[in-house]
């Protein structure tokens, strides 16, 4: 087992490789110890900070129910128990990532949290935001029941209204269930992700100074009087 | 759901009628909306005032 100790010779890559160029690009853009930073500044011990986490966890319960519902197909839910237990786990945990969402993003407003260099930060979010919205009303339109069918006739209006109707029809349900599970999750999950990794390069954004700028401004009256 | 569980849902939760809703000018939204909208802001407030665990240890530095 000696000959295990010593790793095999390895030509090293020539710089002109994409290998390498990638690999020293991210290193470069995300060291690991931005990466996975062991700890945050002080400002962040504030329950407004939560909210985004707070919302990555509802997340991961959205994803691992809605897999499971999926597994089972849209109809489960309305003829067993445990459908039903899943069906609401799935509801629930949306409602509460929209909620954590929306607290998230009005303190990230009054933070002004573009600041600093981050605003693919603030846009990425705003982003998600957009693209979480269609991606909750197509499960509306997938719930298999009559209120799925009073939604989807009514929706289809206001798409025909701005022409899109040809290319997204609410009636059509294996097209608003593949928007729902495949399409838009996937897209909310990769802008998360960017999302996460753009808030690890340029750090949380910290809380306005007020107490200097408080300082800044009474020396400046005191000049003046 | 068992019939029993249904039946004292039931009689908590009338939903046995048209939507309640606020209306105000060109504003039109359910009251459970309106609800949800005012625990939201509830929340915003909340975690703006009220203090974090460890927050001064840690602002203090001291460990």
């Amino acid at each position: 087992m000696s000959s295990l100790a010593t790793p095999p010779p390895v030509e090293p890559a020539s710089q002109h490789s994409w290998t390498v160029k990638v690999r020293e690009a991210g290193v470069a853009a995300l060291p690991p110890h931005k990466l996975l930073p062991d700890g945050q500044p002080t400002y962040v011990a504030s329950w407004i900070y939560m909210f985004g986490v707070a919302s990555i966890a509802s997340l991961v319960v959205i994803i691992a129910s809605g897999s499971i519902l999926a597994l089972k197909g849209p109809g489960w839910w309305h003829y067993t128990g445990i459908g039903h237990f899943f069906n609401s786990i799935h509801l629930w945990s949306v409602e509460l990532f929209f909620f954590a969402m929306v607290v998230h993003l009005w303190g990230k407003y009054w933070m002004a949290a573009w600041r600093g260099g981050r605003s693919r930060v603030w846009m990425t979010g705003a982003v998600t935001f957009l693209v979480a919205v269609p991606c909750a009303l197509t499960g509306y339109v997938s719930q298999q029941n009559f209120d799925a069918q009073w939604i989807a006739t009514q929706a289809k209006d206001s798409m025909n209204s701005i022409g899109v109707g040809a290319f997204f029809n609410l009636t059509n349900f294996g097209q608003m269930y593949s928007w729902h599970i495949l399409l838009l999750p996937t897209a909310v999950v990769l802008l998360v992700g960017a999302h996460v990794l753009l808030v690890r390069k340029h750090g949380v954004v910290p809380p306005f100074e007020l107490e200097q700028r408080r300082a800044a401004l009474a020396t400046t009256a005191g000049e003046q009087s | 759901m068992n019939h029993l569980g249904a039946t004292v849902l039931s009689a908590v939760f009338n939903l046995n009628h048209p939507a309640h809703t606020v209306d105000w000018s060109f504003i039109h939204l359910s009251v459970a909306n309106v609800v949800v909208i005012g625990l939201m802001l509830l929340a915003f407030l909340l975690a703006l005032v009220l203090p974090f665990p460890g927050a001064e240890r840690r602002r203090g530095g001291r460990s």
